[in-house]
């Protein structure tokens, strides 16, 4: 089996203005999700109680709201998840109530309200600490995007490092961005994917980087483009191979992982979809906008003076 | 050509022996068992605690798969968890007669059913977080600024018997914020007092404050002083909630001090949140009375008309004490409890540190009591406990007291634990809570497991059939990779839990990428018309430099996560950074020496690495 039977390099470099519109585009939708509608941040980040419970039956959720709010319980959120059986109630922080009991307390309402509940899961997050876990998770990304700059800096060329990042932030903006349009909850293990993509999308530019090194120090002759396309071209296979054997697990995960691991899955389906678009079609553009050329690989041979062809000296 | 030297194999199949032999554990999973442990910090667990368990089971007919003493206390397995609970009754009741005064903890706990020679070798199972076994996990946080100003206002009470002890006259002691102002008339007063305060208070630093008639001294915790206050505090507290948590019968709980000032409690497989709550806020008091020692009236509590105004107490050692009700001194007094040795006879000593106003209630009492006996009690729940009933010999002033007498250097340590961790050193908040139910600990083990197995089977079953020999070779390489990992992960009894296999899954999903390389390296060698031997070499030469910067990037976002990560994160970071490396090792290493074994030193005329499509020789392609 070969599922790549490419003749000749596919021109990539020649629609490149057409992806870096299509990338801006995307990527300024994103921003303009991210800033009008924000995040839907879970209450790790923004402190809360989540309670999480099962009933044998289906059951009603406007009775748990009604209850709840006889309770004098305000701004909850009652869902299902998963099945009509499982409830997802949400709490915000509040001063006046003693926060660290309130699991017990809406189980008592439950249990007086829509009885038959089983108590699953508790969360409860103060505020400090959802502060803190939001500083965390910049500090990472930060940490992240200057250690990836510096090392392929040194392997590569400044300009690789540079459109490396700028590519694979471009796919971290697009994740959130999703998030944001769909308001689907952000939560510390999709951070965790979040951050995982970056470090995954990387490797992919890496990949054709790699190539586009060793074509410039063997072949000869051939246009900045020409070498790119090139690169891109005979990587596709594996990169194709390759997204698709991870993505089967992401997709298992999906499938199988149930709700915890849902959105953390999904953050990383999106983040490969992009981060195949992006490592070839947004950094490789880049690298030729910033000029590479053979001269940054391949060292001038130092020439000695009094030498001749062969380069001896007498 | 692509010939291994032996030791390469060597290595390779030790290491996939090591990581078999380590996984193995997984597979035996855990068998029920009950723990018995001491309750109380003064009494040990020891050779006679497990007769006493074996002999208590033996009398009922309880069938046991085996009975150790290990430093947590005895551990019994048993067949099944109906036999466990039986067990556990009968140890309950064997051990604590007095169901309302507990000296011993039984508790539920799973053991690892490998075979005991797995287990001398250090193999154990995976440790799984509470989000696979269910439980509570907790952080507290200790509040500095209270146990600050605590420490303050009791120093303020020092310095103002200090002055009046050394007959400086002041215009006032009194605590601002976090600082104490001590006001004076004259300079000269200044002066004196802030020799006097620097030779006897050497944790404050002092500013002279103030002209005229308005003379201050500001005296300050110096930035020592107060690390180690904090440091004291966190340790404080969490001795006291080791004490606490004990009673719950937790077989494994974890106490750990996260960050300068915040305390991690987990309690896997508690599922009573509020009763757990409530022992971890309770507090304890110390309480110091006097013994009644008038002649005929012990007797007569023994005989049960226990005397008006007193009550009946067993000491440490077994003797019966009376012990009058009125509380002499409370345990809000007491700063410290250290053990040591008596100055002149070198016993073992507990040496406490009261604050002023306790010393001066400690020397009255001391004073009108000569020669009497005065008893140290520990309150807990609205129950006492006499930790010890020494006999005063003199007028003890200053705030330093000394228990000493037929005391062992171990009932010193832990008396003095026990004072110290009476009473929480600083109020504690919880600022999060996470309870996960067990029957939801399993099915997340489950979920887990389902997408591993699912996606390393469609995995397997693409890669053979795309590279064919290659394939099933990278295939079998990822396959190691696994088993390193959690062999790893067993070795090093990282916490699993559900983000972590999240993480071998991706990781897997990641790993074969290193494979895909190399494969399609070999394929590109084989196309530009490489001989086979040539091309495996160059394949996975060529392929290794690529394999490494990409790992590399993926290990610096795994590290950043690893540093900045808290809860789930952590636990994913862990696996991913773990995984990594196992998979550069698998990947290139594991397969090369497959390949080698498989294509190496003989002469080969084509490679089963699936169909290798030349440009130009394909002419089925139409143009």
């Amino acid at each position: 089996m070969e599922f790549f039977r490419i003749k000749k390099d596919i021109p990539f470099m020649r629609h490149a203005l057409v992806f870096n519109v299509i990338s801006l585009i995307t990527f300024l939708l994103a921003v303009f999700f991210l800033a009008t509608r924000g995040l839907h941040l879970s209450v790790e980040f923004t402190g809360g109680t989540l309670i999480e419970v099962n009933y044998s039956q289906a059951t009603d959720l406007g009775k748990i709201r009604e209850g709840l709010g006889k309770a004098g319980y305000t701004d909850i959120t009652v869902q299902n998840f998963g099945s009509s059986r499982d409830v997802m109630i949400r709490l915000p922080l509040k001063a006046e109530q003693n926060s660290a009991k309130i699991g017990e307390a809406v189980m008592g309402v439950l249990d007086a309200e829509a009885p038959g509940a089983s108590l699953r899961r508790v969360e409860f997050v103060g505020p400090q600490v959802g502060r803190e876990l939001a500083e965390n998770g910049a500090l990472a990304l930060l940490l992240v995007i200057i250690g990836i700059v510096i090392y392929l800096a040194m392997r590569f060329e400044w300009r690789f490092s540079v459109s490396a990042i700028v590519a694979n932030l471009h796919d971290v903006i697009i994740i959130l961005g999703f998030f944001a349009f769909f308001q689907w909850e952000f939560s510390l293990s999709v951070l965790a994917a979040v951050l995982a993509v970056l470090g995954y999308s990387v490797n992919e530019s890496v990949v054709v980087f790699d190539r586009v090194r060793e074509t410039f120090r063997k072949v000869r002759g051939l246009t900045t483009p020409q070498i790119l396309d090139h690169a891109i071209t005979s990587t596709i296979s594996r990169t194709v191979i390759t997204h698709g054997s991870t993505q089967v697990m992401v997709l298992s995960m999906l499938i199988f992982g149930g709700e915890t691991l849902y959105y953390f899955s999904l953050a990383l389906t999106i983040g490969i979809c992009f981060g195949i678009y992006s490592s070839v079609l947004v950094a490789s553009p880049l690298v030729m906008w910033l000029g590479v050329s053979r001269e940054h690989f391949v060292k001038p041979k130092k020439q000695i003076e009094g030498a001749n062809e062969d380069g001896a000296v007498v | 050509m692509n010939r291994y030297p032996l030791w390469k194999y060597i290595t390779v199949v030790v290491a996939l022996l090591i990581g078999f032999i380590y996984t193995l554990p997984n597979f035996f999973g855990e068998s029920p068992a009950v723990q018995v442990s001491s309750a109380k910090a003064t009494l040990k667990v020891d050779t006679k605690t497990l007769d006493l368990a074996e002999s208590t089971l033996k009398a009922a007919g309880v069938e046991t798969s085996g009975l150790f003493l290990d430093a947590n206390g005895v551990k019994v397995r048993l067949k099944d968890t109906d036999t466990q609970l039986k067990a556990k009754d009968l140890l309950e009741k064997a051990f604590n007669p007095d169901p309302a005064d507990p000296h011993y903890v039984v508790a539920l706990n799973l053991l690892s059913s490998s075979p005991k020679w797995l287990t001398d070798m250090g193999a154990l199972p995976m440790y799984l977080g509470l989000d696979l076994r269910g439980g509570v996990h907790f952080m507290l946080q200790v509040d500095m600024k209270g146990a600050l100003t605590k420490r303050l206002d009791a120093v303020s009470a020092d310095l103002r018997s200090l002055l009046r002890d050394k007959s400086v006259r002041h215009g006032g002691v009194n605590r601002e914020g976090e600082r104490i102002s001590i006001r004076f008339r004259d300079e000269e007063t200044r002066g004196k007092a802030r020799i006097v305060l620097e030779d006897n208070q050497p944790d404050l630093a002092l500013v002279e404050q103030g002209d005229g008639s308005d003379l201050r001294l500001i005296a300050t915790l110096k930035p020592t002083a107060i690390l180690k206050l904090q440091e004291s505090a966190i340790k404080q507290n969490m001795g006291t909630l080791h004490n606490r948590i004990n009673e719950l019968g937790v077989a494994e709980p974890v106490i750990a001090q996260q960050g300068a000032d915040r305390i991690v409690v987990q309690l896997p497989g508690v599922q009573d949140t509020a009763k757990a709550k409530d022992i971890l806020g309770r507090t304890a008091t110390l309480e110091i009375r006097m013994v009644d020692d008038t002649p005929g009236s012990l007797e007569a509590a023994l005989a049960g008309q226990v005397p008006f105004g007193t009550e009946l107490y067993i000491e440490r050692g077994g003797r019966p004490l009376l012990v009058k009700k009125q509380v002499m001194l409370t345990g809000d007094r007491l700063t410290d409890a250290q053990p040591g040795f008596d100055n002149q006879t070198q016993e073992p000593a507990v040496h406490l540190s009261l604050d002023s106003a306790g010393s001066r209630i400690f020397k009255d009492i001391t004073r009108e009591n000569v020669g009497k006996r005065m008893a140290i009690l520990l309150i807990e729940k609205g129950k006492g406990e006499v930790v010890t009933a020494p006999v005063i010999r003199t007028e003890i002033g200053g705030g330093r007291v000394q228990i000493s007498g037929s005391m062992s250097t171990v009932e010193a340590n832990d008396t003095a634990l026990l004072l110290r961790a009476g009473s929480l050193a600083a109020p504690m908040e919880i600022v999060e809570e996470r309870t996960i139910g067990p029957s939801l600990g399993a099915e997340n083990i489950k979920k887990g497991f389902d997408s591993t197995i699912w996606g390393f089977a469609t995995i397997a079953v693409f890669m053979t059939a795309y590279y064919l020999l290659f394939g099933l070779i990278s295939v079998t390489a990822l396959a190691a990779n696994l088993l390193f990992l959690v062999a790893l992960l067993s070795m090093l009894q990282a916490t699993l839990t559900l983000p972590g296999i999240a993480a071998i899954a991706l990781t897997l999903g990641m790993a074969i990428d290193a494979n895909v390389l190399i494969n399609e390296r070999i394929r590109d060698e084989l196309r530009n018309g490489a001989p086979p031997q040539t091309a495996i070499h160059t394949g996975y030469d060529r392929a290794f430099d690529t394999i490494l910067d990409s790992n590399i990037t993926t290990l610096i976002a795994g590290i950043a996560l690893l540093i900045f990560g808290s809860g789930p994160v952590r636990g994913f970071a862990v696996v991913h950074c773990l995984g990594i490396l196992t998979s550069l090792f698998s990947a290139v290493v594991v397969s090369r020496a497959l390949v080698n074994l498989v294509y190496g030193g003989r002469k080969v005329k084509s490679l089963s690495i699936g169909q290798v499509w030349k440009p130009g020789v394909d002419t089925a392609v139409p143009k």
